[in-house]
């Protein structure tokens, strides 16, 4: 492995307090070390910007529902697939881009790990294909259960433990990394064309309430000890006057603590809380919410939660919220592709234009703005798009520049068409906060690694920490004050380091890097209960057998198992 | 002493039962018996052991007879042609696995290729619409667990599907659906009394070429508007009954097949039956399902969509782009207009399938035939390739008509020195590597 | 207004593809820049220079820029492709894309064309003097906007898809058409002087259908609401008035539905 050491920059690192002060950052085997030899290949970066790389906290970029958003929408790619002149392959598509694009992007944006944040257990094999077939960025998959038989029924009876057993199990199938929670309940009604909207909808048949379920599943995640917290996609995405049902949502991890041996503090994460923080009773009369979900969650310490940044553009909704696509689709009628799961989940997918003109569409851009500028504590907001439900993950350094300039974001707020209606729905145009590049380093490096459970190795750039390395072609000194060169300066890095080699020089692909996928090895008691109800649900129930359900160890060729052990807890 | 492989998974239709048991020799080398496959599965493994199977290469001679040649030469001979052919179409993969369509899509993406599958002549015309609308589905076991309607229509899996009614969609008892087949009502429309339409409770007789009209008589119906007396010989009475009881449901589905696919108007006859279902979504929960047919043919459909995010006829010719129009990049046009210089087919028999002035067209071009065994398109070849049967003799990924990806089993070694599809693919893509840094294009 | 005439030498062997023939590429280059302009033939990326002897001169800009093909383009696909102004005028044949995503200016075809001609065209006009083939102003696959401007003529037949998922514009079709005609349309106007065969206006939302000769089947969809006399395309004749898609959505205007119409001249 060779030496580096990266001179002069500007480095940003919340993990060890830095604020931008010149300093020498050392790369030996793949790590971040004190110092190298004089051998060392220098990088000078006099007049740029020094970040650990990012991490994705939350975006859809492999398995199924992904992918048939992919090939249903030819014409996402029709103009736009190209080649780039070196090692890379073609690369297509713009709201949801093919496995290459979104491997090479990733790296081009400064990002390192990235989070997909919604795998149907049933499906995780085609997850890992495609996690598989992605360069150079480490991955992981959340399996998702809040809509899963086993976990309504344990839930229904209260039985934690057997909830942990049957998690760590499906964790163990599917390489899975922790407890993903979309629409508790909902999807399962789904099943029957209905849904739930509030937490204590029941759930038909099951007799059991997204309350329930939530609670039971942050429980079973800390029973459990797992690196990252529950993941929570709440009930009624999406609907104004659904902040109530956040807000309620959020109350049910109050006095949950936090048992871990990551260091994580939180115990849920709220994602993508734009979609869920909607004042009023229709469009017409539909307010932001942003300051009542944000002053519940800075003074509540024990949640996380990511924006989903409007990004104002034709994308593709996809979700695992069911009803919420069928009921978009009536809304803007394009074309609907749904999916219903087995004893597990379903998915949703329509394609949508957030067109600056409509007023409703600015408002969510606001809104999402709003979040982040109303979080007192960077370390517990990360940003998204949600990729690509509120804009395609490729959009980051347009949101950026419209978080760090008033200037920039004013100037977007003014142009509306309704400027005016977005005005007084919103706070917006009173708030005078700019984030700083200390500020976005937690939100995007510091803060989701330590969410993740990941900040022994991630998100900063400390000694011991692994070389992953974004570094801007940005002058801290000079910040850029217009738009386009914000967005360009953080479009493509001047270097990426991941593990120590450099990827990405700059925004060209050079090297593909040697990509991990995580997954979590939880451990817990023999549990013949959970065992034989596994057994007799492939039976009965499921259309493969129990045999044929893991992914095999092929699919994860470079793998980076987390272990836990849960098996003395009582 | 012989020995019972379970779980295998069955290499023949999209239904991809994986519950079958395959007796093996105690050298590992040859298939005694066959539980649970339906007569088309069984027949597949046994192929395995067939007398006279073709275990090298075999190249053409000047005097049209084969001679068997080296892998070696065969995969030079292969890269050359792939170096020097303008546009080449690489059509198949629905017999071979993920991993080696990967491979595949490598050499295809390096050489200028048109890598087309098996949709390109059978649910092609389905994926169109999807394209188009969307598509409400679920996995094979809701439909096991919920479904009270079936309807299968313009598809005979009686016959194409054999296990797939016992399995999914006709008997089984699932968690909502204690009663089996007595909690089901089945339909079936077909333009002929097919062995499907037997198990059925009800089969509607449409006028052939008349699907698209009943489909929007339904449609017409489900919103309450007047019909004239009959659509496609069907009397209005009778839709108006079939929606109604359509709209009772709990959990209806239709399955669709080649009878909507390949009759008049194909993708809008699909594209139809999609809306209705979609519409039926207001009353009740609806899905829709293609009967995919060849084994892994969904798969490269998902290949091809996470590489170049379109499902079949992906033209990668300009090498810098990833392009795709049925009617232009589809295989049977492309064949037919003479647009490609050379053929290179994998793991399915296009000369079995295609209409013969394409087939023709491709006699005249160079072409390599890669396949376990000799079908009709090895015999139009210049060069046949004999590989490993994916599924009985090497492992791989393959997804089911629903999506549902399943790691499929080795069960027998291949005959001595066959290669599988992924160790020659990866060989010819290594020798394509050589060819253009030695100054190929 | 200036011309550049490309006169093809040589057939291809496969098929041409030449997004770059457009008044817009043209305008302000050189006969030796034109000459240079790169094409497709299979991965080869020939010159224009290799396939065409290029005369005349281009004006500075597309609205100032003609451009007039001549030889047999039968293999030629692309031309007048994604044109926002000037002239064309092809005197040949010619294969797929011909004027496809035209958004101006205006493109004549003297002779037949292939598929996907005129698709997604948002504006300009565009004539065919021969043939058109199957997709003709219709959407690329997946898209839900497909010809949305323009006035496109078609001089004799049409293929089946014609003007699928229209939103806007105007096409006249001087012969006849084949199944599928305006399948999805959401806007837009047809004109069909000759005959359909099956499938006229099937799943349509919005937008009118104009047929002058007959239609094979009439979808159940379509209801018979009266007469009207109107004048179309210079013609002035009584139409039965069908609304319909019925089995499709419609929107709803000051608590109205506006439904789509077929007229059938009587």
């Amino acid at each position: 492995m060779s030496e580096y050491i990266i001179r002069n920059g500007h480095v940003f690192d919340p993990v060890q307090g830095i604020k931008g002060d010149k300093k020498d950052i050392a790369v030996n085997d793949g790590k971040i070390v004190d110092k190298v030899g004089s051998g060392a290949k220098v990088i000078d970066a006099k007049d740029k910007t020094v970040m650990a790389g990012a991490l994705e906290v939350h975006a859809h970029v492999a398995g199924p529902k992904v992918n048939a958003g992919r090939w249903y929408r030819p014409e996402d790619k029709h103009f736009d697939s190209h080649k780039k002149p070196g090692m890379t392959r073609i690369e297509g598509g713009k709201s949801i881009p093919t496995v290459f694009k979104t491997g090479y992007e990733y790296a081009r944006l400064g990002f390192t790990f990235a989070m997909e944040a919604a795998m149907p257990p049933l499906y995780a094999r085609h997850v890992h294909e495609e996690i598989h077939d992605t360069p150079i960025i480490d991955e992981a998959a959340l399996p998702v259960f809040g809509n899963n038989w086993f976990i309504l029924e344990y839930l229904k009876n209260q039985e934690i433990e057997n909830t942990a057993a049957y998690i760590a199990w499906v964790l163990r199938q599917t390489k899975g990394y922790g407890v993903k929670c979309v629409n508790p309940g909902g999807t399962e009604a789904w099943a029957w064309g209905l849904n739930c909207l509030t937490i204590h909808d029941p759930v038909p048949y099951f007799d059991i309430t997204p309350a329930e379920i939530i609670t039971g599943l942050i429980k079973a995640n800390e029973f459990l000890g797992l690196p990252h917290s529950m993941h929570l996609h709440q009930n009624d995405l999406g609907n104004p006057g659904n902040y109530k049902t956040t807000i309620d949502s959020l109350k049910l991890a109050e006095n949950i603590k936090a048992t871990n041996n990551f260091g994580r503090e939180q115990v849920l994460h709220s994602t993508h809380i734009q979609f869920h923080s909607y004042k009023g009773t229709n469009w017409g009369d539909f307010e932001s919410g942003a300051k009542e979900v944000m002053d519940y969650v800075n003074k509540q310490k024990n949640l996380t939660i990511d924006t989903g940044n409007v990004t104002l553009d034709e994308t593709t909704t996809m979700t695992a919220d069911g009803p919420f696509e069928h009921h978009l689709h009536g809304l803007n009628h394009l074309k609907w592709f749904n999916v219903d799961v087995e004893l597990e989940t379903a998915a949703g997918i329509v394609p949508f234009i957030y067109d600056p003109n409509n007023a409703v569409f600015a408002s969510q851009w606001a809104v999402g703005l709003e979040i982040a500028l109303y979080a007192k504590d960077p370390m517990r907001c990360f940003i998204t798009t949600d990729h690509p439900n509120a804009g395609p993950f490729t959009r980051y350094p347009r949101v950026y520049s419209w978080l760090m300039s008033k200037k920039v974001r004013d100037e977007r707020l003014n142009s509306f068409k309704k400027a005016d209606k977005v005005i007084s729905a919103t706070t917006l145009q009173e708030i005078d906060r700019e984030i700083t590049l200390y500020e976005l380093a937690a939100m995007t490096r510091a803060g989701p690694a330590k969410c993740l459970g990941l900040s022994k190795d991630y998100g900063g750039l400390k000694v011991g920490m692994n070389a992953d390395i974004a570094i801007y072609n940005i002058n801290p000194d000079k910040f850029p004050s217009d738009g386009p060169s914000i967005e360009k300066a953080f479009a493509n890095v001047a270097y990426l380091f991941k593990d120590g080699k450099i990827c990405v020089e700059e925004g060209k692909v050079v090297d593909m890097g040697h990509k991990q996928t995580f997954w979590v090895d939880a451990k817990v008691k023999e549990n013949k209960q959970v065992m034989h109800d596994v057994r007799e649900k492939f039976l009965r129930y499921y259309s493969v057998n129990e045999a044929n359900y893991p992914v095999p160890e092929s699919y994860a060729p470079h793998q980076h198992i987390i272990s836990v052990d849960a098996s003395g807890v009582r | 002493m012989p020995k019972e492989v379970t779980d295998v998974i069955c290499p023949f239709c999209g239904t991809l039962c994986d519950d079958i048991v395959i007796t093996v020799s105690d050298d590992n080398k040859t298939i005694l018996g066959v539980k649970n496959a339906c007569a088309i599965g069984a027949e597949k493994f046994n192929h395995q052991r067939e007398p006279g199977r073709v275990t090298r290469p075999r190249m053409r001679q000047a005097d049209g007879t084969f001679k068997e040649v080296s892998y070696d030469e065969a995969i030079d001979w292969t890269a050359k042609m792939l170096v020097k052919s303008r546009k080449t179409l690489m059509y198949g993969w629905a017999s071979t696995s993920c991993q080696a369509m990967s491979i595949g899509h490598e050499i295809a993406e390096k050489t200028g290729a048109i890598v087309d599958n098996c949709a390109t002549v059978c649910h092609g015309s389905s994926l169109i619409a999807i394209e188009d609308v969307g598509v409400p589905s679920c996995t094979l076991g809701e439909v096991k667990n919920r479904a009270d309607r079936v309807i299968f229509w313009g598809c005979n899996p009686a016959h194409a599907h054999p296990r797939h009614m016992s399995r999914y969609s006709i008997f089984p008892r699932g968690f909502f659906t204690v009663k089996g087949h007595k909690g089901r009502k089945i339909y079936c429309v077909d333009c002929r009394y097919t062995d499907t339409a037997k198990c059925a409770d009800e089969f509607i007789q449409v006028q052939q070429g008349f699907d698209y009209e009943l489909l929007n008589a339904f449609r017409t119906a489900a919103r309450g508007e007047a019909l004239p007396d009959t659509v496609g010989g069907v009397p209005r009475e009778k839709i108006y009954e079939i929606v109604e009881d359509l709209k009772q449901a709990r959990f209806g589905v239709i399955f669709f097949g080649m009878g909507l696919t390949h009759s008049m108007g194909r993708n809008h006859n699909i594209d139809i039956a999609i809306n209705l279902t979609r519409d039926m979504n207001d009353y009740t929960k609806f899905a829709i399902m293609a009967m995919r047919g060849h084994w892994n043919v969904t798969g490269s459909g998902q290949v091809l969509g996470w590489q170049y995010g379109f499902p079949y006829a992906v033209d990668l010719s300009r090498r810098d782009q990833a392009r795709h129009q049925t009617g232009e990049t589809t295989s049977v046009d492309l064949l037919n207009r003479s647009e490609v210089e050379a053929c290179f087919y994998i793991a399915t028999d296009p000369g079995a399938h295609f209409p013969v002035d394409a087939m023709i067209s491709s006699s005249r071009k160079p072409t390599v035939t890669i396949d376990p065994h000799i079908n009709c398109t090895t015999e139009i070849s210049d060069l046949h390739i004999p590989v490993a049967l994916v599924g009985v003799e090497v492992g791989g990924c393959a997804y089911r008509m629903d999506n549902v990806p399943i790691e499929t089993r080795k069960v027998v070694e291949p005959p001595e020195g066959v290669l599988t599809d992924e160790e020659l693919l990866t060989k010819i893509s290594k020798r394509v590597d050589e060819l253009i840094a030695g100054g190929g294009t | 207004m200036n011309t550049v005439t490309l006169t093809l030498k040589k057939v291809p062997e496969l098929y041409l593809e030449c997004e770059q023939v457009t008044p817009d590429t043209f305008a302000g280059k050189t006969l030796d820049q034109i000459a240079g302009i790169t094409g497709y033939h299979g991965k080869e990326m020939p010159t224009m220079g290799e396939y065409f002897t290029i005369t005349g001169e281009s004006g500075a800009t597309a609205a100032e820029t003609k451009i007039v093909v001549n030889g047999d383009c039968t293999k030629i696909k692309y031309l007048g492709a994604k044109m926002t102004a000037g002239e064309m005028v092809i005197n040949s044949a010619c294969d797929m894309y011909t004027g496809a995503w035209m958004k101006g200016g205006k493109l004549t075809v003297n002779g037949d064309v292939h598929s996907f001609c005129g698709l997604a065209m948002a504006g300009g006009e565009f004539i065919i003097n021969g043939n058109a083939g199957n997709y003709l102003g219709a959407a690329y696959r997946g898209d839900w906007r497909g010809m949305s401007g323009g006035v496109l003529r078609v001089k004799g037949n049409a293929g089946s898809d014609v003007a699928t998922f229209m939103t806007g514009g105007e096409m006249i079709i001087g012969g006849d058409v084949d199944i599928h005609l305006g399948t999805h349309m959401e806007g837009g106007k047809i004109i069909l002087k000759g005959d359909a065969n099956r499938r006229i206006g099937g799943q349509l939302v919005k937008g009118e259908i104009y047929v002058f000769g007959t239609i094979n089947v009439m979808l159940p969809g379509y209801k018979p609401v009266g007469e009207v006399e109107l004048e179309v395309d210079g013609t002035k004749a009584k139409f039965v008035d069908y609304i319909g898609d019925l089995g499709e959505r419609h929107p709803k205007r000051k608590g109205e539905t506006v439904y789509g119409h077929l007229y059938m001249k009587k």
